[in-house]
């Protein structure tokens, strides 16, 4: 039976076929979902934050995009995929409110969020096959690293698969 | 003080928040009654200090739809607070506001309207009492809403918190009235606002 893997916020996990893997209410973190089609061994990450280097108290691996797709990289290869067959699909970065605290850097927090993971995943030659982010809703995420899917549910919309 | 976190608080600190919570909730509370005209009841707040995969558990799951009232705060002190609560109390209480049911499962304009006046009314109502407890000077500016995925609303205070450590402080107040309506109150000063708090209560560190 196959199971469906919890990932929280500031966490992440791996996952083989036939499981999925989700996070719920993704808002301006961003979700990374990266898999090896051959192996069909996969992960996903719920980033917060852009840069672990921006901020001393940066122990925590999974809050940020560079230290936490590096993890989640790390741990898919450790499993049995190979590096270099990698490949991503990524969701979330939403402005869930026009205005954050009167800081225009806080407000912008969801599109910082996107464009490190996709200079991340730049670096490491994971190319994006997919993305759904930036607007100004939550999106509930589920990967199924069988077919790749990466299936989006935001409220009030249809469930899209990319 | 750049090195505070929330993360190794103090009992003391937590008494206060509180004893914040509770005057802000009375407050709220007679606030409410008085726009609802009808006799509005609270339960004593509850201050948890959550690790932020435990968040959305916390609130009823990630995936709960909520009404999310955002603003921010300046003066002595500056920062921002969000109040939350539950999409079917957000619904009643406009309802209760306009004088009449609410058509559709969408908010409107002006039901967007009523609710962000029932926002204002109740941050505004905590403000005063962290105002009165501190005797600092705190404005709120003009609040921003939204109804989505609490999980997705909550990334936003999450976000902040995380800059600075690795959990969140969240105040839970029950209101009761025709139904009970849970709310959820998050008070997020800037760094250098920690201090200044802390201060005006007497309490040097952490």
């Amino acid at each position: 039976m196959a199971e469906v893997i919890k990932v929280g916020m500031a966490d992440l996990n791996i996952c083989v076929s036939p499981d999925g893997i989700t996070t719920l209410g993704l808002g301006s973190c961003v979700g990374i979902a990266i898999r090896d089609p051959m192996t069909k061994i996969g992960g996903l990450a719920h980033i917060m934050l852009p840069d672990s280097k921006a901020i001393k108290n940066n122990s925590n691996i999974p809050k940020f995009a560079d230290t936490g797709i590096e993890e989640l990289v790390k741990r898919i290869v450790a499993k049995g995929a190979s590096r270099t067959r990698l490949v991503a699909k990524i969701a979330g970065g939403a402005q869930m409110f026009s205005f954050q605290g009167g800081n225009s850097e806080a407000t912008r927090v969801g599109e910082r969020n996107v464009e490190a993971t996709k200079k991340k995943l730049a670096e490491l030659k994971i190319p994006i096959l997919a993305e759904d982010t930036g607007k100004n809703y939550g999106r509930t995420v589920i990967f199924y690293p069988e077919t790749g899917d990466f299936v989006i549910r935001a409220v009030g919309k249809p469930e899209t698969k990319i | 003080m750049s090195e505070m976190s929330v993360d190794s608080i103090s009992q003391e600190y937590f008494d206060i928040l509180r004893e914040i919570g509770n005057i802000g909730a009375g407050n709220a509370t007679t606030a409410l009654a008085q726009m609802l005209q009808c006799k509005v009841d609270m339960s004593v707040p509850k201050v948890a200090l959550l690790e932020f995969k435990d968040v959305g558990e916390a609130m009823g799951g990630e995936e709960q739809v909520m009404a999310g009232i955002y603003l921010g705060v300046e003066g002595d002190i500056t920062g921002s607070i969000m109040f939350l609560l539950e999409k079917n109390a957000a619904r009643f209480l406009v309802s209760k506001l306009m004088g009449m049911p609410m058509e559709g499962d969408d908010f409107t304009e002006m039901e967007f309207s009523a609710l962000k006046e029932v926002g204002n009314i109740i941050t505004g109502a905590y403000l005063n009492s962290l105002s009165a407890l501190t005797n600092l000077v705190i404005y709120p500016s003009i609040p921003d809403i939204t109804v989505d995925m609490a999980g997705a609303i909550m990334s936003v205070p999450a976000i902040q918190f995380g800059e600075m450590g690795d959990k969140m402080l969240l105040i839970q107040n029950q209101f009761f009235d025709e139904i009970s309506i849970d709310g959820y109150f998050i008070l997020m000063p800037d760094m250098d606002s920690y201090g200044k708090i802390l201060a005006a209560l007497g309490m040097g560190n952490m």
